[in-house]
């Protein structure tokens, strides 16, 4: 219940009063306000900074510390106040919640002392209200994350016993943590540096000599390069090998991209080596070799920035790919538009249509390169507007990529909001079973509560009186737990239901009890389940069943709504099967102890054998069934 | 043949000004306008003592009474959809928004479509505070919805389909739909001794006076507040 409708209860009480004519039962017994006091002010005294409000107030939330009697630790006799001694600060926003039911956040508090104020005082972040909600996750998370950071960076200290593949495999991952790591890291990218190098010049003309031709150094010193690349070759075999060793999982580290890659810059060597000096082969040999330039992307390793941008084309995979398909059709529709323009033309290089998809290209991209040009003033117009257009086309998915790339190095918002989207939906869920909580509080206080009720239902008088001093001391312990409040409207609810002669039941209990009915009465019409919610979710009521006279007659009603109230504790679906149908009398009791809730109270109730409430005449179950009361958990 | 000619105008024309805006370019900034609704509506009510004069209050009574009020109403009247806000608030599983209608009106005495402190004071008064005779009045205004001085079956039918909304769907015994119209049928055997079909103030009073569950439970809240 909202703090502020918490006032307005007195006010939904008298207006139950319209209800009184119309009902045919009997009211319960309002609860009674034990040592009622006047409402009066209580100083609360946070650090030195007084604030003051009215008891009721704080009464309004009795499950956090100011609202429970959890505060009276903090009583000051002398000065006959409360005193804690925490941030008065904070403790203004806290105190505007009893005030307000509203929780806010205020921006310029440090998250963390935000949230241990909230833990002392029993407030569950979840209330803060929807004004200051984003900001306080936002500032949750960002300080996770760094708290995430620093134990990633506490993580490379040396744990104490870390085995020899450990410690290799720490030091490949994180090159600053010993010297030998960095050596090796250094190394290893001098050698990448040097094949690549060598690479390049090896098809670098060198000077040439008076008799031969220009020849490529390659060919010129074959020794030379090919003991370079020996050596080079030979590193990273031991480098993959090693890190192969000491991989935590080798499955996943073949599978990772780094590996393919190392793989794939040594294989074109062991490849040449094992094959011959065939002709043929060496065709596909010389191929082979365009692989070693496969080696650069070895850097990734060395270079942070790297494997940002890698990260950002994989993650813009998608726009990429739609440009790419919206390039496709751009190009095609211009091609053919361009060959049927050009088709003319005499001695025109439009030869075909994907002939002209080059010149498409040229010209989309603004390049020009001026190979194939237009000759007719159709295909000169058609161009002109290729051109145009290949502008805004390639000009798009450029601040795609750039905005991809800011975003990356700026934590990764997509997945941050999809994330904030599930917070969302968790956090809804939370307030809607705190909601639910209400009205299953009501429930399970009813069972709990049924002792004190079962006083008012009996009619004779005797029994008032003998059992009233028994169960009066009971009902006092249990109404105790819960806070005048709380037993107030529960006391409201219970009005309805005696007005109504109906009763609240649990979802979980009606849609069972739905569907036995359901099944049973109409095999051929199927139940409509539709999701849980709150109110109204249930199944829409079936017309036709048997009809049910509430009973009006005053005399049996009293031990009636007491089996009616036995019956739903001891065996819900079993009551509702006989009462519905009124077709199968015969019925044995069935105990059906399936509805999946924890049976935590047992209290026994001495009842007398009545009717059921349809007035069949049939006998309660056995008296084994009757006592036990099932209290539902959420 | 005229109204044919004159939406083609007129489709031509929009036709001829859209190509334009097309070519030319304007961006048309969409202007909204933010209609800032200044609720004006600030009620202050009368005097404590004067309001301690009509009702039956005391002054902390009424102090409290209308810090609770001023809390979830500032402006200091109640409108009907905060009204049922606030009274749907305490019965989660039903719908009470249109029982909270048929209570606005009774509380809205002078029908001006709020509920000002002053009516709601007065109402709570009569509840709480009043003779029998008075919350019996009180009660019969509520369900004679036009005011006319006799409780038609119509009328109890929707105060009855009102009340048993309030408890939802998810009872026991399950609700049909006619639980309502029966218990209107018990409500009107028993009140309506010349059974001529409606119920008026004076047989609704007699027959209340004469039943003991009724009496016991309108003494059931007298020390709500």
């Amino acid at each position: 219940m909202a703090a502020g409708v918490a006032a307005w209860l007195p006010f939904a009480r008298a207006a139950a009063i319209g209800w009184m004519p119309v009902a045919n039962l009997p009211m319960p017994v309002a609860p009674t306000e034990k040592n009622k006091r006047q409402d009066e002010l209580i100083i609360l005294n946070v650090s030195g900074r007084r604030f003051q409000t009215w008891r009721n107030t704080l009464d309004r939330y009795p499950d956090t510390l100011l609202g429970s009697s959890e505060k009276e630790f903090f009583y000051n006799e002398e000065t006959r106040e409360y005193f804690f001694d925490r941030d008065p600060d904070v403790f203004r926003s806290i105190l505007n919640f009893y005030r307000t039911g509203k929780l806010h956040y205020p921006r310029y508090e440090c998250i963390s002392a935000y949230d241990e104020e909230l833990a002392f005082f029993g407030i569950i972040p979840e209330i803060i209200s929807d004004c200051c909600y984003e900001e306080y996750k936002d500032r949750k998370r960002e300080n996770a994350e760094r708290l995430m950071d620093d134990n990633e960076d506490n993580k490379d200290c040396k744990l104490p016993n870390m085995t020899f593949r450990e410690t290799m495999w720490r030091a490949f991952e994180n090159p600053h943590t010993s010297t030998m790591a960095l050596v090796f890291y250094y190394v290893t990218g001098f050698f990448i540096a040097v094949s690549v190098i060598t690479n390049v010049v090896e098809t670098v003309p060198c000077g040439a000599t008076p008799n031969q031709k220009d020849m490529p150094c390659g060919e010129r010193y074959t020794e030379a390069f090919f003991c370079m690349d020996t050596a080079c070759v030979m590193i990273f075999t031991v480098e993959y090998l090693m890190r192969l060793f000491a991989a935590p999982s080798r499955y996943r580290f073949i599978r990772s991209v780094m590996s393919i890659i190392d793989v794939v810059a040594i294989l074109p060597y062991y490849i040449g080596l094992v094959m011959t000096n065939n002709e043929d082969v060496s065709g596909a040999f010389v191929t082979l070799r365009v692989f070693r330039v496969f080696r650069i992307f070895k850097f990734s390793r060395h270079s942070q920035g790297l494997r940002i941008l890698g990260y950002t084309l994989k993650s813009c995979a998608s726009e990429l790919g739609f440009l790419l398909f919206s390039l496709t059709m751009a190009i095609i529709i211009f091609a053919t538009v361009m060959f049927y323009a050009e088709k003319g033309s005499t001695s025109s290089k439009f030869t075909s249509i994907p002939a002209s998809f080059w010149y498409t290209i040229v010209t989309m991209t603004t390049l020009g390169y001026g190979d194939m040009v237009p000759k007719t003033i159709a295909g000169k117009i058609f161009g002109s507007i290729c051109s145009l257009s290949g502008v805004l086309v390639i000009a798009l998915p450029v601040p795609v990529i750039v905005s991809n790339f800011s975003r990356i190095y700026h934590q990764n918002q997509r997945a941050d909001k999809r994330r904030a989207q599930k917070v969302q939906k968790a956090r809804l869920a939370r307030m809607r079973i705190s909601k639910t909580g209400s009205s299953s509080a009501f429930l399970h206080s009813k069972r709990n509560g049924l002792l004190n009720e079962s006083l008012e239902l009996t009619q004779l008088p005797y029994k008032m009186n003998i059992s009233h001093q028994s169960c009066s001391e009971d009902g006092q312990k249990l109404s105790k737990t819960m806070s005048l409040l709380e037993s107030q409207h529960h006391h409201l609810l219970h009005c309805l239901e005696k007005t109504t002669n109906h009763e609240f039941m649990d979802e979980q209990l009606y849609e069972q009890s739905y569907l036995e009915t359901a099944l049973q009465s109409y095999p051929s019409r199927s139940p409509s389940l539709s999701s849980q919610g709150l109110t109204g979710t249930c199944c829409s009521r079936r017309a036709k069943k048997s009809s049910q006279l509430p009973n009006a007659s005053a005399a049996t009603s009293g031990l009636q709504e007491l089996s009616a109230i036995n019956i739903q504790c001891g065996d819900p679906p079993l009551s509702t099967s006989r009462s519905s149908l009124n077709m199968r009398p015969d019925d044995p009791p069935r105990l059906n102890c399936q509805s999946g809730q924890i049976t935590t109270a047992i209290i026994s109730i001495p009842t007398p054998p009545a009717t059921t409430p349809d007035g069949d005449g049939h006998t309660l179950p056995n008296p084994s069934v009757q006592n036990i009361v099932k209290v539902s958990a959420l | 043949m005229s109204s044919c000619r004159k939406r083609c105008k007129k489709e031509i024309v929009k036709l001829a000004q859209y190509l334009f805006r097309l070519i030319t370019g304007t961006l048309h900034s969409d202007s909204v306008e933010d209609e800032l609704e200044l609720s004006a509506v600030r009620h202050r009510p009368e005097g404590l003592e004067q309001l301690e004069a009509q009702t039956r209050f005391s002054r902390k009574e009424l102090q409290i009474l209308y810090r609770g009020f001023k809390n979830e109403c500032p402006s200091g009247v109640v409108n009907e959809d905060t009204f049922k806000d606030i009274y749907s608030q305490f019965f989660p599983q039903g719908d009470a928004s249109t029982y909270a209608h048929f209570l606005f009106n009774a509380f809205d005495t002078d029908h001006n479509g709020s509920v000002s402190f002053e009516d709601f004071v007065m109402g709570l008064s009569i509840l709480l505070r009043g003779s029998v005779q008075e919350k019996l009045n009180w009660a019969f205004n509520l369900y004679d919805i036009n005011k006319d001085g006799y409780i038609t079956k119509e009328e109890m039918l929707d105060i009855m389909k009102a009340i048993y909304d309030m408890m939802g769907k998810c009872t026991y015994p399950i609700l049909k739909e006619e639980t309502p119209r029966q218990h209107v049928e018990i409500f009107f055997q028993k009140m309506d001794k010349n059974k001529d079909g409606v119920v008026t103030i004076d047989e609704f009073i007699d027959c209340c006076q004469n039943d003991e569950n009724i009496m016991r439970s309108m003494q059931l809240f007298e020390n709500v507040i």
